[in-house]
């Protein structure tokens, strides 16, 4: 046995237990998923019959469905750009601390190591119509609202909450950006008489643009996904009142899971909606970023 | 990083006395400008606000957990009074949690599931890892485009046929039903892969001639140089597993088998408005994680940044 086929046999064997994950518990249940979606399958039902593409057409006829779908770009366009203009400011400020870093860092950072769960409920309880937001409103004349029993405001209470819990970490990814702006750019700018606003559009936003792209994509993926905090936060925790806060995950999470009879095939399709438009999104993904590669 | 902190903090001061000259054109204009009384009283104002501002927002960000803690601490009589102190503070709310819930054997559960599966992902990631990197056999680009390709997938569109072949193979309510669809991580695999393509190939060799095999060379050699990345990988393993949600939710029929966010969510709906026991609960599960975060804050902030600016 020469030398290169044993190396090719040690491989195989690192790589066995890997293969056999990502074929049998990754792969395989994709492929999975999408045979599902074909099928009006209940787990307990003897029958689980062929039916085609029948779920994809009964979901655009389901008014349920084009809710989800457009609560959850609600989620993303709002949460996303939001969340980026604040984190930014906050790193724009800590970056310029010379001391106490470490200490405004745990601050900014705290919540994105906590279970969303638990500060869900915490954020609820303080939007509570006699709660400590509307107390405080109330002291100045102002309320009370109905932060997440109302139709028109209830998204973006739950928004506010996956901002505040996402926020230390864009922040942290931002500082790392922001570290490797070189201040020498800077220093040209201003002495080329640049202003402030000049200089953080000119210098440090086309410099910083892979961390944003970065941030961008992680953030538009993660809220697309979004579920846990309307769990905990919408009323009985079904994505009300009235659907206002139901997201494509919830939605697929009721049909599977929680509706009797289960609709497994029906919510598969929905997954099936989810990972195409998280598809266009890293193809999307793939060619800003090849192009940036060639600008600089 | 000291040294950065310098230079940028030098750096600053004549960049900020141009800008808010009109003509910063001459070089000698900038020395001017550079008095030290004036400069050094505007950029100390300047300096102080922004500090204040910045810890204003930074209280803002962890008063939830304050609030938290407060309430937890109410009677269910005071629960509404909205002081922050409470008025006659009490552990009976941490008490009846502790009673009428399985919160010992939740946190026990989560600590297994996400300890176990931490390991896994980073012995089993760093070896698939080392492998793509370093070694050239028949298949090795397929597999990894196929490894990489499965990052698009969400988690949700997994759940129902994870759903299926738990109740088919009979894996619900034990620890590898929770554990098994994260027990090794394609952005792991990534990662690792992207840290070892850094390890000198000439190191390997060398080790070759001194008679190591393969798994030695990987295991005293390679792994001992890309430490780091492995601490990162962990700390964001653990993070993420520990705070899991959705996965063990459905995995999960048992009460005693529930994680602790899960447990903390049917409690939580269950005891609908009894905000002082929900605070308390939300507590239990949040001041652990907050404690140890704060205790290892810097290497935990390092590995974020790691695992997020190669992923």
């Amino acid at each position: 046995m020469t030398l290169e086929r044993r190396r090719w046999i040690w491989a195989y064997a690192f790589m066995a237990i890997p293969l056999l994950f990502f074929l049998g518990i990754r792969i395989g249940p994709t492929i999975f998923a999408f045979w599902v979606s074909l099928h009006q399958w209940d787990p307990i039902a003897l029958k689980r019959p062929y039916i085609g593409l029948d779920n994809y057409t009964r979901l655009a006829d389901d008014p349920i469905f084009w809710k989800a779908l457009r609560n959850t770009w609600i989620y993303v366009l709002v949460g996303v750009p939001v969340s980026l203009i604040i984190s930014l400011s906050i790193a724009l400020g800590l970056q310029r601390l010379a001391r106490y870093v470490g200490f405004y860092r745990i601050l900014y950072f705290a919540p994105y190591v906590t279970s969303l769960v638990a500060v869900g409920w915490v954020w609820r309880w303080m939007y509570m119509p006699n709660g400590l937001f509307n107390d405080l409103l109330g002291r100045t004349g102002l309320g009370p609202f109905n932060f997440l029993g109302s139709p028109s405001t209830a998204i973006y209470a739950i928004i506010a909450t996956t901002i505040w819990q996402g926020l230390g970490f864009q922040v942290i990814i931002f500082l790392a950006g922001l570290e490797s702006v070189p201040t020498v750019y800077h220093e040209a700018a201003a002495i080329d008489g640049a202003s402030g606003w000049q200089r953080f559009r000119d210098v440090t936003l086309p410099l910083l643009n892979p961390t944003l792209v970065f941030l961008i994509i992680t953030g538009v993926i993660n809220n697309l996904q979004v579920f846990t905090q309307i769990r905990a936060m919408s009323s009985q925790g079904t994505g009300g009142p009235l659907n206002s806060t139901i997201s494509i995950v919830l939605y697929v999470y009721q049909q599977a899971f929680q509706s009797l009879p289960s609709k497994m095939g029906y919510a598969s399709a929905m997954t099936v909606v989810l990972f195409l438009m998280i598809l266009a999104i890293t193809v999307f993904q793939l060619k800003v970023l090849s192009r940036n590669n060639n600008d600089y | 990083m000291t040294t950065n902190t310098v230079v940028r903090a030098d750096s600053a001061v004549p960049i900020t006395d141009v800008v808010l000259r009109p003509d910063p054109l001459s070089a000698s204009s900038r020395l001017h400008v550079v008095t030290p009384r004036r400069y050094d009283t505007r950029r100390t104002v300047a300096r102080w606000l922004l500090y204040l501002i910045l810890l204003v927002g930074g209280l803002g960000m962890i008063f939830p957990f304050i609030w938290m803690i407060a309430s937890s601490l109410k009677r269910a009589a005071d629960i509404y009074s909205l002081s922050l102190i409470p008025p006659s503070p009490t552990l009976d709310n941490y008490r009846e949690v502790l009673q009428r819930t399985e919160y010992a054997r939740w946190f026990a559960n989560s600590l297994v599931v996400a300890t176990i599966t931490t390991i896994s992902v980073a012995f089993f990631d760093s070896l698939a890892g080392y492998t793509l990197a370093k070694f050239r056999f028949p298949g090795s680009f397929f597999i990894f485009v196929m490894i990489l390709s499965t990052l698009m997938v969400p988690t949700e569109m997994l759940v129902i046929p994870w759903y299926m072949m738990s109740i088919n193979l009979q894996w619900t309510d034990s620890y590898w039903g929770i554990m098994f669809p994260g027990v090794i991580s394609a952005f792991g695999v990534f990662l690792m892969r992207q840290f070892f393509m850094g390890v000198p190939n000439d190191l390997i060799d060398a080790a070759r001639l001194d008679g190591f095999n393969e798994f030695q060379i990987f295991w005293k050699i390679a792994l001992p140089l890309v430490k780091p990345a492995v601490a990162a990988l962990c700390i964001f393993t653990f993070l993420g597993n520990w705070n899991a949600y959705i996965w063990p939710l459905i995995a999960v029929r048992s009460e005693e088998m529930r994680t602790l966010p899960v447990g903390i969510a049917f409690f939580s709906s269950e005891a609908q408005s009894a905000f002082h026991l929900i605070m308390a609960a939300a507590a239990l599960a949040t001041v652990p994680v907050l404690l140890i975060f704060i205790i290892f804050q810097r290497q935990i902030i390092k590995g974020i940044v790691l695992t997020g600016l190669k992923g």
